[in-house]
């Protein structure tokens, strides 16, 4: 297990400098650059942005620059955003809590929802339930999310009048309660497509499990329907379920782009593509490095977990 | 306190307006009662109330002399004083100082080279530490700092020999005579020297938690969400009114208009309501929306490098061929005002009496054929071996303006001129490709005034070529040696009557050449609560909320 860990790390180490030097490379290769926003500023002239750019060091040669942002880098300091100047850990930690309530929150949902759904939906194959759940599902996946927020927000925030219409709290207020009445309408749009894929996979996996030998077994030597569901079938069907999730870990550094946008809610997925918008590199780069090593997480858990729940696979 | 810049600060709603005019025609108010202002709804006596405001783009950079968007703006003019302001007729107004100065008070020597600028007493940061004119000279000193990222040099590089005369008074003179100072120093914020005693100026707290005399003070900051700022009760000047005023970032100019129709916000501002939602917005019960001019000009802008743009006359074929008034209809809702100048209709700098556009394209033709460019065999007009063909660039996703591309394509088509069409993303478009003439033809929306100072030396001049190593903003590669010396007499007079005579005639100057066909001046669609007072727009600065010291509500 220890030989394991070591290698996965060493491995990992590697995986992130390429990582890191072929992002910085194509962010500082692509045209534009973090001065062209100021161009059509009243009065900007050529020599003031080429001062600015000299200031912020933009004129030295690439590898300069990243060598630069990396001897910094394993000293532990990610930079400052050319935006607002601030360290890039700090801008990045104060949008990373907005996305994890939004994204824990739907995320417990659907898998709460669509684990059931789907092994209601195997369990009872080719019921009308099982017909709806498809097509439900079928019809969640293909609703853009742009759209099913806008439709939300004018029917219970312009129409009925029941839930704000986005934003995090109510400026000034921010209790619990404040917090989850904001919540309800973003967290159940962004959950919809997810119950959908969750249902999907679940459905499958159960279906799988159930058709085993080890299951008719179990039936044979008299256990009852439900016990067999919940010891057998259902433990040996989550094992993909939870590389799943494992794999799901980075997207929410990611956040749900729409979503936030839709809703007002300043998580991560803004904040990725504002510092985008603006060529804010050294967030951007910052938000490059820590997805890719939560990818490296998500996977090491994902297989460690899966180890622990499966004794057939042993790690080393 | 003295009130002695009354004009700015006085100001009635229009409703209030209207309903006094009616009220009076009608005999019902005595004359005399207009003078006390007392049918006007008053403001309150302590500061009242919140107002949320919804910005589509977010205010990150709060040191105002570091590099920033227009949306950062907003947030300066709340927490910042300049010495003096520009109001909405284009005056200044004194807020710092005590007076503005000019040649005729004795503020600026008659050959403008000598400077004394008199401050207000009394005035106390947000911190408490009071307000002195060392503050003042330690804010334009930090704006030529080499080792700070300056936002802006210009004209404050020719300031010298600055002396604190007593906390109350600054002389310095000038390099040379400048004459759009004043307009520069009206959008100079004045920092506080004691927030950056002995440390980086580009690193200093201050940049991110700002200190200023302003309206109002800094709260606190939600990063991609929103900032609050509380009423600052020892306020110089009129105001503030309101308690707390909020600034609000909503990404989605849809979200922007939905938060504005559910009440989220109560006052949409930066990038406003898109043009298409407003037959709707003019309607919305509880909502106040009016189209606002604003200073940006829309042209189709030309590289006269180039060889196909080289005769005048093809220049005045493609205005002759370009159908402007079905754009503004067709694509803006009829919103924009057309326009012959670069210089915005409100300015008083402003020629009303250039020559008129016409779209006739049998015209466009003849005058084309006159000047010996004959279609080839593909229909394409040709002369001495150069096609009449070019490109055509703008912003990729900026849908409107895409359609208008098209529209244009389609009109040039007509008259045998060849058109492609080659969009390119923001950050391409404006870098190297704008800034050193790279492109044939562009779209462009450009705001060609430093504040109300109607100079552009900046765009037009011969020598403020990029591509020819001049130091501006002259893409268009636009040389005219005449437009070079009136843009040199009105930069350096600071008598009002001569400057204008030299501006108008370099309207006329620039409307003959061509180097760009002007099309609009831009229209933004704005809206608040009913209720929300004081809201007045203003051409000469570039964000809404340069007034909220004096909003309140009326209930």
């Amino acid at each position: 297990m220890l030989r394991f860990l070591f290698g996965r790390l060493w491995q990992s180490l590697v995986l992130l400098v390429i990582v890191s030097v072929i992002g910085f490379a194509v962010l500082n290769l692509a045209p534009g650059g973090p001065l062209s926003q100021f161009a059509l500023t009243p009065g900007m002239t050529q020599a003031q942005l080429a001062r600015i750019a000299h200031q912020m060091g933009l004129d030295r040669p690439l590898p300069v620059q990243y060598w630069e942002w990396f001897t910094r880098l394993l000293q532990g300091d990610w930079g400052r955003s050319y935006r607002d100047n601030q360290p890039v850990l700090a801008v990045i930690g104060s949008h990373l809590w907005a996305t994890l309530l939004l994204m824990g929150t739907s995320t417990l949902i659907s898998v709460l929802i669509g684990t059931w759904v789907g092994v209601l939906g195997a369990i009872r194959r080719y019921s009308i339930f099982d017909y709806a759940a498809t097509v439900g599902a079928m019809v969640a996946l293909s609703i853009p999310t742009f759209w099913f927020g806008l439709i939300a927000i004018y029917l219970f925030s312009l129409r009925l009048g029941w839930l704000p219409a986005g934003n995090m709290y109510t400026i000034g207020d921010g209790s619990v309660l404040d917090y989850a009445v904001h919540l309800i309408m973003p967290s159940l749009v962004l959950a919809l497509v997810n119950v959908a894929v969750w249902s999907r996979y679940m459905r499958t996996a159960v279906l799988d499990v159930m058709n085993q030998d080890f299951v008719r077994t179990a039936r044979a030597k008299g256990l009852t329907r439900f016990a067999v569901l919940m010891r057998h079938i259902l433990r040996n069907a989550l094992v993909p379920m939870i590389t799943l999730l494992g794999l799901q870990l980075p997207t929410i550094l990611g956040g749900a782009l729409v979503t936030e946008t839709v809703f007002t809610w300043p998580g991560m997925g803004r904040l990725f593509l504002d510092s985008l918008g603006y060529s804010d590199y050294p967030v951007v780069m910052g938000l490059l490095m820590l997805s890719a090593i939560l990818v490296l997480i998500g996977n090491l858990m994902a297989d460690i977990a899966v180890a622990v729940i499966d004794p057939r696979i042993r790690l080393g | 306190m003295a009130d002695d810049h009354t004009p700015s600060w006085f100001r009635p709603s229009r409703r209030r307006v209207l309903t006094l005019m009616g009220a009076s025609a009608a005999g019902l108010v005595a004359p005399g009662l207009l003078g006390r202002g007392a049918a006007f709804a008053a403001p309150p006596s302590e500061p009242t109330g919140q107002v949320i405001i919804g910005f589509s783009q977010e205010p990150t950079v709060f040191n105002p002399h570091m590099p920033h968007i227009e949306v950062d703006e907003g947030i300066h003019f709340s927490i910042f004083d300049p010495l003096f302001i520009v109001d909405e007729k284009g005056e200044f107004q004194p807020a710092l100082a005590t007076e503005v100065p000019s040649v005729e008070n004795g503020g600026i020597s008659k050959d403008g080279l000598h400077w004394k600028i008199k401050l207000r007493d009394g005035v106390k940061w947000h911190d408490g530490e009071p307000f002195t004119a060392e503050d003042v000279k330690f804010t334009i000193e930090l704006l030529v700092n080499p080792d700070f990222k300056s936002w802006r040099r210009d004209g404050h590089e020719l300031v010298e020999n600055m002396t604190v005369v007593s906390p109350t008074e600054l002389t310095f003179d000038l390099k040379s005579p400048y004459a759009p100072y004043p307009s520069i120093l009206a959008a100079t914020f004045i920092v506080p020297k004691h927030a950056f005693k002995d440390i980086d100026p580009n690193n200093a707290p201050f940049n991110n938690a700002p200190i200023g005399t302003g309206p109002f003070k800094w709260a606190e900051r939600m990063a991609g969400d929103h900032i609050t700022l509380d009423a600052n009760k020892d306020y110089f000047g009129k105001g503030p009114y309101l308690e707390r005023v909020i600034y609000k970032y909503i990404p989605d100019l849809t979200v922007l208009y939905t938060q504005f129709k559910t009440g989220d916000i109560d006052v949409v501002g930066l990038q406003w309501i898109t043009p298409d939602k407003y037959a709707e917005a003019k309607d919305l019960p509880g909502k106040s929306v009016a189209v606002v001019p604003a200073a940006t000009v829309e042209s189709l802008s030309f590289n006269m490098g180039r060889p196909q743009f080289q005769d005048p006359k093809v220049r005045q074929a493609l205005y002759y061929a370009l159908d402007k008034q079905t754009i503004i209809d067709a694509l803006y809702y009829g919103l924009p005002t057309p326009t012959e100048t670069f210089m915005p209709q409100q300015s008083a700098y402003y020629n009303a009496d250039l020559p008129k556009h016409e779209y006739d394209p049998e015209k466009a033709k003849s005058l084309l054929d006159e000047a010996g460019w004959k279609p080839g065999g593909d229909g394409i007009r040709e002369k001495d071996g150069v096609k009449l063909a070019f490109t055509n660039s703008t912003t990729a996703g900026n849908h409107i303006r895409e359609q208008a591309q098209q529209f244009i394509q389609q009109s040039f088509k007509d008259i045998g001129v060849d058109m492609s069409i080659s969009n390119l993303p923001p950050a391409v478009m404006w870098g190297e490709y704008w800034m050193m003439s790279k492109f044939d033809s562009v779209v462009v929306g450009i705001n060609f005034l430093t504040g109300s100072d109607p100079d552009v030396s900046n765009y037009l001049a011969p020598t403020s070529i990029p591509a020819k190593g001049g130091a501006g903003q002259n893409t268009w590669q636009y040389e005219n040696e005449e437009v070079g010396k009136l843009l040199k007499q009105g930069g350096s007079t600071f008598v009002t009557e001569e400057r204008k005579a030299a501006y108008v005639k370099l309207q006329e100057v620039v409307r003959k050449d061509l180097p760009f066909l002007p099309m609009f001046q831009y229209a933004t669609v704005r809206g608040h609560k009913d209720g929300v007072e004081g809201v007045v727009p203003n051409v000469n600065v570039r964000i809404d909320s340069w007034d909220v010291g004096t909003w309140y509500w009326d209930k």
